[in-house]
């Protein structure tokens, strides 16, 4: 069960006129897994996962998400994913309860379906009165957790996190990352993009981009002993260094 | 914001509908009396008796007269020719000068028609003072227009500009809101997350034309309201025919705040865009001059102008009192307007790039 594919890429390129953001990459995600999707600021991680999640056309090459072709299907791969981006995205003038019925709505989930998952919500994540705040007024730990947990409400296949844990303290991050091992357990397959390495260590497998091509992919541990380095941040910078 | 969005409208619509006016009041009016005797006297009196012109200067001669006019000090200045009683009892015919400021020349034209309208008074009353009996006979009888004032008897100019004016406050906000809108969520990135759900293309357009068509209808309310209230101006026609004008013509601005949307990344862009088209709109509406008197080029540019239709539809209705088939032709444009921008807007936001 754990070992099929939810994540096929076959030299998937994306082009923006001259420039090649995406140079070709190739991997596969398997089922329930942790992939650390790493890279400096423009190495094109972004760009990559724009695509994955059907909100940009890649140039040529193949990809399938979740069963579905990134280039015919984009509407059917959005139903089965759940995103959670960087820039925090839930609706500041609504209150939680809101944003949580609001977003279950779009993914089709009934009314009782909906109230059941907020409940769960609320006793997971200790909301009690919050979840009648506006999500505007609640500092940015809460917030990223409380996103996370939208991002999962439609029971998604996988859930791509564009550097979720940006700008939080290492407690909240930390909580975060036992809420992303507790969903991973749950048969949930987590594409994660990070600048912090120590959350690298965290993944099941890593991929660094360099300039718009995957330079590496695989264990953290293989990666350190292949790269003859002590921890992640060595093995990137060995590898971000030979970067232009 | 829900607040200002209806405060400020009501104040534009009290404050403009007083303010826009075509009547030309306060006209600073000066003379230059070489003659001074009784009939030139009478004649300057008649002047000052109108409510149009207000005298403020008598100078001794007219080069300092036309000073004071250079400098902006007055406008009109009347000059009475020495001799002007003698000609007028013995010539029964005379001349007098009139300089108009001719900066404004629309008004210029107006003031023209004033000093006519005194001096042609006059010229009855002294005419009938100059006459004897043996002149009576062969005096030509004179043929006066009485002019009968359809749709706005009273020629308040109110009645006019108010339903106008409404029509733009509506426009303009909603075109303004709706603008900002999807572009608003683009910065602040929840668009990039409603991007990735399921959600369809007509069903995001329709949650977001939807609160701002009802907030059209309620600004619509209140206008009407304040329209009734404040300046009474009448409604003669069926006010349901304005609605149900509205439900289409709100589309039509609902879409095009969409479409411009769709294609600014910021605000400030979308605004910009935004002010382009409601100036234009607005001058161009037949609003504040006739269409009529348009190059035939720019009375093209008009039929592409919803406002106009919009503006045409309010007075027709409320004071006119036109009725469904009236309208049809502005109602037809308007829904073939609506359908070609909301397809726009539907086509134009792409969910994936």
């Amino acid at each position: 069960m754990k070992n099929y594919n939810v994540i096929e890429v076959e030299n998937l390129t994306k082009k923006f006129g001259d420039f090649t953001a995406v140079n070709s990459i190739s991997f596969e995600v398997k089922k329930g897994e942790i992939f650390g999707f790493l890279g400096a600021n423009g190495a094109g991680k972004t760009t990559a996962m724009k695509m994955l999640i059907g909100i940009a056309k890649p140039t040529s090459g193949k990809a399938q998400v979740a069963g579905f072709d990134v280039f015919t299907h984009p509407e059917d791969i959005k139903k089965n994913i759940g995103y959670m981006s960087q820039k925090f995205a839930l609706y500041d003038d609504l209150t939680v309860k809101e944003n949580i019925t609001f977003f279950g709505g779009i993914y089709g989930l009934s009314r009782a379906k909906i109230k059941e998952k907020r409940c769960e919500l609320v006793e997971e994540l200790g909301l009690g009165d919050i979840v009648n705040e506006l999500v505007g007024s609640l500092p940015l730990g809460w917030k990223q957790k409380i996103s996370f947990s939208i991002a999962l409400l439609h029971s998604p296949t996988i859930v791509f996190l564009d550097e979720p844990t940006g700008g939080v303290d290492p407690i909240t991050r930390r909580q975060f990352w036992e809420m992303i091992y507790k969903s991973a357990n749950n048969g949930t397959t987590i594409f994660v993009t990070t600048h912090y390495m120590d959350e690298a260590e965290y993944c099941d497998r890593v991929s660094i981009m360099v300039d718009g091509k995957i330079e590496a992919l695989d264990t953290p541990k293989n990666l350190k002993e292949k790269y003859n380095a002590d921890n992640m941040n060595d093995v990137f910078l060995k590898l971000a260094r030979n970067s232009s | 914001m829900l607040p200002i969005i209806f405060v400020l409208p009501i104040l534009q619509l009290v404050i403009l509908s007083n303010a826009a006016t075509f009547e030309i009041k306060n006209i600073k009016f000066s003379y230059v009396d070489h003659d001074k005797t009784s009939f030139s006297r009478a004649l300057i009196e008649k002047f000052d008796a109108s409510t149009y012109f207000h005298v403020i200067a008598n100078f001794p001669s007219k080069k300092e007269a036309n000073a004071a006019m250079a400098k902006g000090e007055v406008d009109v200045i009347l000059e009475i020719p020495r001799y002007f009683e003698r000609d007028l009892l013995k010539q029964k015919n005379t001349d007098i000068s009139v300089a108009i400021n001719a900066i404004d020349g629309a008004a210029a034209g107006v003031e023209n028609v004033y000093i006519n309208q005194i001096v042609q008074d006059f010229n009855k009353k002294a005419k009938v003072a100059l006459l004897t009996p043996t002149d009576m006979v062969n005096t030509p009888i004179d043929i006066v227009a009485i002019p009968s004032f359809w749709y706005n008897k009273t020629l308040n100019y109110k009645t006019f500009m108010v339903p106008g004016i409404l029509v733009l406050l509506v426009t303009m906000i909603t075109l303004f809101l709706s603008g900002m809108n999807i572009v608003r969520e683009k910065e602040i990135g929840t668009l990039e997350q409603m991007n990735v759900t399921p959600i369809k293309k007509y069903q995001f357009i329709i949650g977001k034309l939807f609160p701002f068509w009802i907030l059209g209808f309620v600004l619509l309310t209140v206008g009407l309201t304040i329209a009734k209230v404040v300046f009474n101006v009448p409604i003669i026609g069926n006010l349901g025919l304005i609605y149900f004008y509205t439900a289409f013509y709100l589309l039509v601005v609902l879409g095009m705040g969409l479409f411009i949307s769709n294609f600014t990344d910021t605000q400030q862009q979308a605004m910009f865009i935004s002010w382009f088209f409601v100036v234009i709109f607005i001058l161009m509406s037949g609003l504040f001059t006739p269409i009529e008197s348009m190059p035939m080029w720019a009375q093209y540019v008009t039929e592409f102008n919803p406002v106009k239709y919009f503006v045409q539809v309010t007075r027709m209705v409320m004071l006119k009192g036109a009725g469904f088939n009236d309208i049809l032709p502005q109602l037809t444009k308007t829904i073939i307007y609506a359908i070609i921008m909301n397809g726009l807007a539907v086509w134009s936001y792409q969910k994936t790039t």
